[in-house]
């Protein structure tokens, strides 16, 4: 390190990159939501449109909306991550669930939104498979239950993608709690399964998995994509209003979107201070629970609802999936036949060539955001390695606040900035926009196995003569190919999946396949938005399967790297 | 040449406890055994004298090697070699690269190949250099770490619980091997062990921290 740049200054760089664009798009949002936006030649301050924002009929519906949808979906989603932990964790059904996980994280939020749409619409699988036999529908019947009024078909959609994420943010924190030993003793003390998981491993599970959970409240609350697929338009949610404002041609009512990011930021923190608040009271309540010595509480029961939440879970997304692949290659399909009358690769071949276009840039983008990430992140965690930095837990925090940041609050804010700024949108933004959510990501899913890295390896290579880049480029990296490449398919799935950021930053000039589908949404175009969740999905999974087989083939005579 | 190592009044602390307070010379082909209670501080010595001494440690006292002080040097140009209880094969690596990585790189050419060849000979593995390192036994990998660390051409030698994890039979051979070697190229060696053995086997000096 003598030469060119110290990689001493990476672990700031890193936090500017990720939280650079929140803090700017933040600042940004500001001024517009008092009324200050030269861009438009609006330079006066005040208050109007907060005013215009709360004299929107559509508000206090979409402020409900924003709380219930934010604190049912995370709920609900925590509370089946921990009935499938408890009651299966180290068994064979629960090894298949965690199996499943990876691919099932990686599918982006539309696609599995438009699969679960396809499942549960009066239309959709779910319904044909039981008419007319049992239900005598000859056509579809006239009920709402996607883009219902109260946003219960976007909770559904929420937590079939937040199970998975809780699920896997848990068994990492579970192997540093010693979960094993706290179950066999609580058993061995007479403790149910379930009863005893809780009351010995969840609390510390809890501790670990906080930060993540806050990120799904937060999440949920302002979700535009999945909101835009499964949740009600008419009014939308306070985020999709947001969207709809700033991509009004007309400039003032960005000054209205501006101040409803204000609110949608002020709801987040707001709903995070409760949930706050909610953990200690259950804190208390837990303690009390274990003062009492109750052995078991409906253990069996727990166990079965677990198991089943997980399963539907898992097959909610997975046949979600499988649907929008046959509607992508449906002929004529007629109510309430299970599959389609014919097969056909016409909605294949009339969206080709679009999907090849998009397809190309959502690519370079993946590519280039996900690029940076992992070399930032291996700096990162390299310089940590070389001159002893430890992580703080408020380096943690850090890690998640841009996760934490509702979307909606500070994109808006970043796109007026570059506006106002006479800043291009196009490529270069919208790579650093996505870097921002891709980092958290990529650095999460890499430290723990850099970290676990046995140093002695490094101590060995150094008396052998290597220098610090010797060590980390001919020992360190190829040692942890796997974590690597791992590393790699997580930042690509996430900038994949990524709508907001394009859209806004990019200023409706660049399309991606997220935001082709996304804009499907509207037209109800069945085969087309199959064609586009598929190819979506394809993209997103296709890295993973790639991390799997590589280090196979690479290390296909290693067998203390080919086996783990 | 034979080297004379000193550790030369070295103390190192932790939060403004001393761990450490030791000042002794080995002489060349000689082994000094540090022997004490786990959590005593014997492997922070090893790391001071190698350079990887985390930084919320403090430490004094030079090591001199023939009257050069070796702190002065980074980790990879001490020419210290180390062995630990486990083999720390690069197990992405055969065993043959495995040796060549520890090789000095002025052996060029044809001689490299040669070189190793002959260093598997030495330890009885002919014909092994192909081989993935997990494919072979506790003791196969022994040696193997031991030619990787030799090959390298150290100038002292360090051995953390380098024999505790082999069984019983191996770990007379191995030792014996070690102390052999290390006589024949006249090293100075430092042994860290819990097992009074180890100790005896090495016949020299011995050094007892307490806590």
């Amino acid at each position: 390190m003598r030469r060119g740049i110290s990689i001493r200054w990476l672990p700031l760089l890193t936090v500017l990159a990720m939280l650079g664009p929140v803090v700017a798009g933040l600042l940004g949002t500001i001024a517009p939501a008092f009324g200050y936006l030269p861009a438009a030649n609006m330079t006066e301050r005040t208050v109007a449109p907060f005013v215009d924002l709360f004299r929107w009929g559509g508000f206090p519906h979409a402020v409900m909306l924003s709380v219930t949808t934010g604190f049912l979906a995370t709920s609900l989603s925590l509370l089946i991550t921990v009935l499938i932990i408890a009651g299966w964790h180290g068994t064979r059904a629960f090894n298949l669930i965690r199996r499943l996980l990876s691919p099932l994280l990686s599918v982006p939020h539309a696609a599995s939104a438009f699969g679960i749409a396809f499942l549960i619409t009066p239309s959709g699988w779910v319904a044909r498979a039981f008419s007319p036999w049992l239900t005598g529908w000859e056509r579809p019947p006239d009920v709402l239950i996607v883009q219902d009024h109260w946003g219960l078909a976007m909770v559904v959609g929420l937590v079939a993608k937040e199970v998975p994420f809780l699920l896997l943010m848990s068994l990492a924190a579970l192997g540093q709690v010693n979960a094993k030993s706290s179950a066999t003793i609580a058993a061995a003390l007479g403790y149910g399964r379930v009863t005893g998981w809780l009351k010995t491993v969840f609390p510390r599970v809890y501790a670990q998995i906080r930060l993540p959970v806050y990120v799904v409240l937060a999440y949920s609350m302002s979700t535009v994509d999945v909101a835009i697929v499964l949740g009600p338009n008419t009014p939308p949610t306070l985020s999709v209003q947001i969207v709809k404002w700033m991509s009004d041609p007309d400039l003032a009512m960005r000054l209205e979107a501006a101040a409803a990011a204000l609110v949608q930021l002020l709801l987040v923190i707001g709903a995070l201070i409760w949930w706050r608040g909610g953990e200690i009271v259950v804190g208390i309540l837990g303690a009390k629970w274990v003062m009492r010595g109750t052995r078991s509480f409906g253990d069996n029961a727990l166990r079965v609802v677990g198991l089943g939440a997980g399963v539907l879970v898992c097959t909610g997304v997975l046949l979600g999936l499988v649907s929008l692949g046959v509607w992508s290659v449906a002929g004529l399909w007629s109510y309430p036949d299970v599959l389609p009358d014919s097969l056909s690769a016409r909605s294949w071949s009339r969206h080709w060539g679009n999907i090849f276009d998009t397809g190309i840039t959502t690519l370079l983008i993946a590519v280039c955001a996900t690029f940076i990430a992992v070399l930032l992140t291996l700096g990162c965690l390299e310089a940590e390695y070389r001159f002893d930095f430890t992580m703080s837990e408020r380096g943690v925090f850090l890690l998640y606040l841009p996760l934490m940041v509702p979307q909606t609050a500070f994109l808006p804010g970043l796109q007026t900035l570059m506006l106002s700024a006479g800043l291009k949108s196009g490529f270069v933004p919208v790579v650093l926009a996505h870097l921002v959510f891709v980092l958290p990501y990529v650095f999460l899913s890499l430290s723990d196995p850099f970290r676990a890295w046995d140093v002695r390896f490094g101590t060995i290579a150094a008396a052998l003569g290597r220098s610090a880049n010797g060590v980390f480029w001919r020992v360190r990296l190829p040692m942890l190919l796997a974590p690597v490449l791992t590393a790699v398919a997580v930042g690509f799935a996430a900038s994949v999946g990524q709508y907001l950021p394009t859209l806004l930053v990019g200023g409706g000039r660049l399309s991606t396949l997220t935001t082709e589908a996304v804009a499907l949404a509207a037209g109800g175009d069945r085969r087309a938005i199959g064609v586009y969740g598929l190819a979506q999905t394809v993209a997103a999974i296709l890295p993973f399967a790639a991390a799997l087989l590589l280090p196979q083939i690479i290390w296909r005579n290693r067998r203390g790297l080919s086996d783990a | 040449m034979n080297h004379e190592l000193h550790l030369d009044n070295i103390r190192i602390s932790k939060d403004g406890r001393e761990l450490i307070a030791i000042d002794q010379t080995v002489a060349a082909g000689e082994v000094l055994s540090v022997m004490g209670p786990s959590g005593a501080g014997k492997s922070t010595l090893l790391n001071y004298i190698i350079g990887t001494l985390p930084s919320d440690f403090k430490a004094t006292g030079a090591v001199l090697l023939n009257g050069a002080d070796l702190c002065a040097l980074p980790s990879n140009q001490r020419q210290v070699g180390i062995l630990f209880q486990d083999d720390l094969l690069f197990p992405h690596m055969s065993v043959g690269q495995n040796l060549a990585f520890g090789l000095s790189a002025d052996i060029r050419g044809a001689d490299r190949p040669a070189r190793i060849d002959q260093a598997l000979t030495e330890i009885g593995l002919e014909g092994f250099a192909d081989r993935d390192p997990e494919t072979l036994s506790g003791g196969q990998k022994a040696r193997v770490a031991l030619m990787r660390m030799l090959l390298s051409e150290p100038r002292v030698l360090l051995l953390d619980e380098a024999f505790s994890r082999l069984d019983t039979e191996r770990r007379d051979q191995i030792r014996t091997l070690v102390f052999d070697t290390a006589r024949a190229r006249q090293l100075p060696v430092i042994m860290v062990t819990h097992d009074q053995a180890d100790a005896d086997a090495a016949g020299g000096p011995v050094f007892y921290l307490t806590d």
